[in-house]
């Protein structure tokens, strides 16, 4: 039953072209939700209590932290999906998805050491959090790099899948930093069971941010998938038919 | 389910168990060295050898923040214990009474001499006026 679904919505082919039909409305969603959040967080959001207006960062930082973990914990379920059921494309989307994590973790702790340095007085310290991410950075360079190594491709999207399993330690490691040590970064502001400790008037352009953080990435990455998976697979039938 | 893809599934988890095992190891080995500071507690308890280099964390005492010139004292507690420090530069715009600060020297003779002095952000956001109801209150 779950060998069937997985075949059928696991062609390339089937990929290229209902993701061609979905693309403009994701990034049509993901961009003006994004403009959505950003400026209302920027400009019309009020000043934090303690830090005035440097808090403003968070509408950038928080939702390309989440995604930076959000984006390695999917390409992990790709590797499953490829090292056990040997579905290509999930190979291709971690080999299309690694280089969009790397980005936007560089992002992430880029913005974070903006905004350490007039709210800590420092913009590295090597803390349990700081650290882990910065790990987690490594790792996609590094899941690039072994994909780049080998001639044969299907033994660089094996290895790669490898690599990725290895790697997923690290994501509830990061999750987890903060309270399982004593750390500079602070705990979690929002919960997955629904607390806060972010006033309203912030908490919901946040919301709007990472949701629109979310689909422009998801549309990042069907451009950057459908371009490898054409490329990768251009000596088939289906591929000249298609183009 | 072909067995194959059973044995494939297999070597997936045991990929995943090998590698949490291995890291959940190091962490576990690594343990309190993996914190970035000690709390006045775990400071006064290590026995810290004179003129080591640490990082010290906690809440400046309310009422104990004292400036000299450039020179400023303050009590670093975790409210068990309590540390007098003195540092000499300045601090970052969050270091304030009854929030935290993490700061980087030397504890000599019962005194904490800072060379560095970060502010810890907690993790609450709120607008300035909701920030004075909530202190009325």
């Amino acid at each position: 039953m779950i060998s069937a679904f997985i075949h059928k919505f696991s062609s390339p082919k089937s990929f290229v072209r209902i993701t061609k039909t979905l693309y403009p409305f994701l990034i049509f969603i993901g961009l003006s939700m994004l403009i959505v959040g950003w400026v209302w967080g920027l400009l019309f959001a009020p000043q934090d209590a303690v830090q005035g207006n440097s808090y403003r960062i968070i509408f950038l930082h928080v939702p390309a932290v989440i995604f930076a973990e959000l984006i390695y914990f999917f390409m992990a379920l790709c590797a499953l999906m490829h090292l056990v059921w040997r579905v290509k494309l999930a190979a291709y989307l971690i080999k299309s998805a690694a280089p969009i994590g790397a980005m936007i973790t560089f992002i992430g702790l880029f913005s974070g050491s903006v905004w350490g340095i007039p709210t800590w007085g420092t913009w590295w310290q090597w803390d349990a959090r700081i650290t882990s991410t910065l790990i987690l950075f490594i790792m996609y360079l590094g899941i690039l790099t072994l994909h780049g190594s080998f001639s044969n491709l299907e033994k660089s999207d094996r290895l790669m899948s490898i690599l990725v399993v290895i790697g997923v330690v690290n994501i509830p490691i990061i999750k987890k930093s903060v309270d399982w040590w004593s750390t500079l970064h602070q705990p979690a502001s929002i919960s997955v069971s629904g607390g806060s400790s972010i006033d309203p008037s912030m908490l919901y352009p946040l919301l709007i941010s990472i949701i629109g953080l979310g689909f422009t990435l998801i549309s990042l990455g069907i451009l950057s998938s459908r371009s490898y998976i054409l490329g990768r697979e251009k000596n088939k039938k289906w591929v000249s038919e298609y183009v | 389910m072909l067995q194959a893809r059973k044995n494939r599934l297999w070597k997936f988890f045991i990929i995943l168990f090998m590698s949490a095992g291995g890291i959940l190891l190091i962490l576990f080995s690594l343990n309190s060295k993996l914190d970035l500071f000690y709390s006045p507690s775990e400071m006064l308890k290590a026995d810290i050898k004179p003129g080591y280099r640490i990082k010290l964390g906690g809440m400046v005492k309310s009422g104990s923040i004292k400036r000299d010139g450039t020179k400023i004292k303050f009590i670093a507690t975790d409210f068990v214990k309590e540390v007098p420090v003195i540092f000499d530069g300045i601090p970052p715009d969050l270091f304030k009474e009854d929030s935290g600060v993490v700061v980087l020297g030397y504890f000599l003779d019962g005194m904490f001499e800072a060379e560095e002095i970060f502010a810890k952000h907690d993790e609450n956001y709120m607008p300035p006026e909701l920030s004075i109801e909530a202190a009325e209150i």
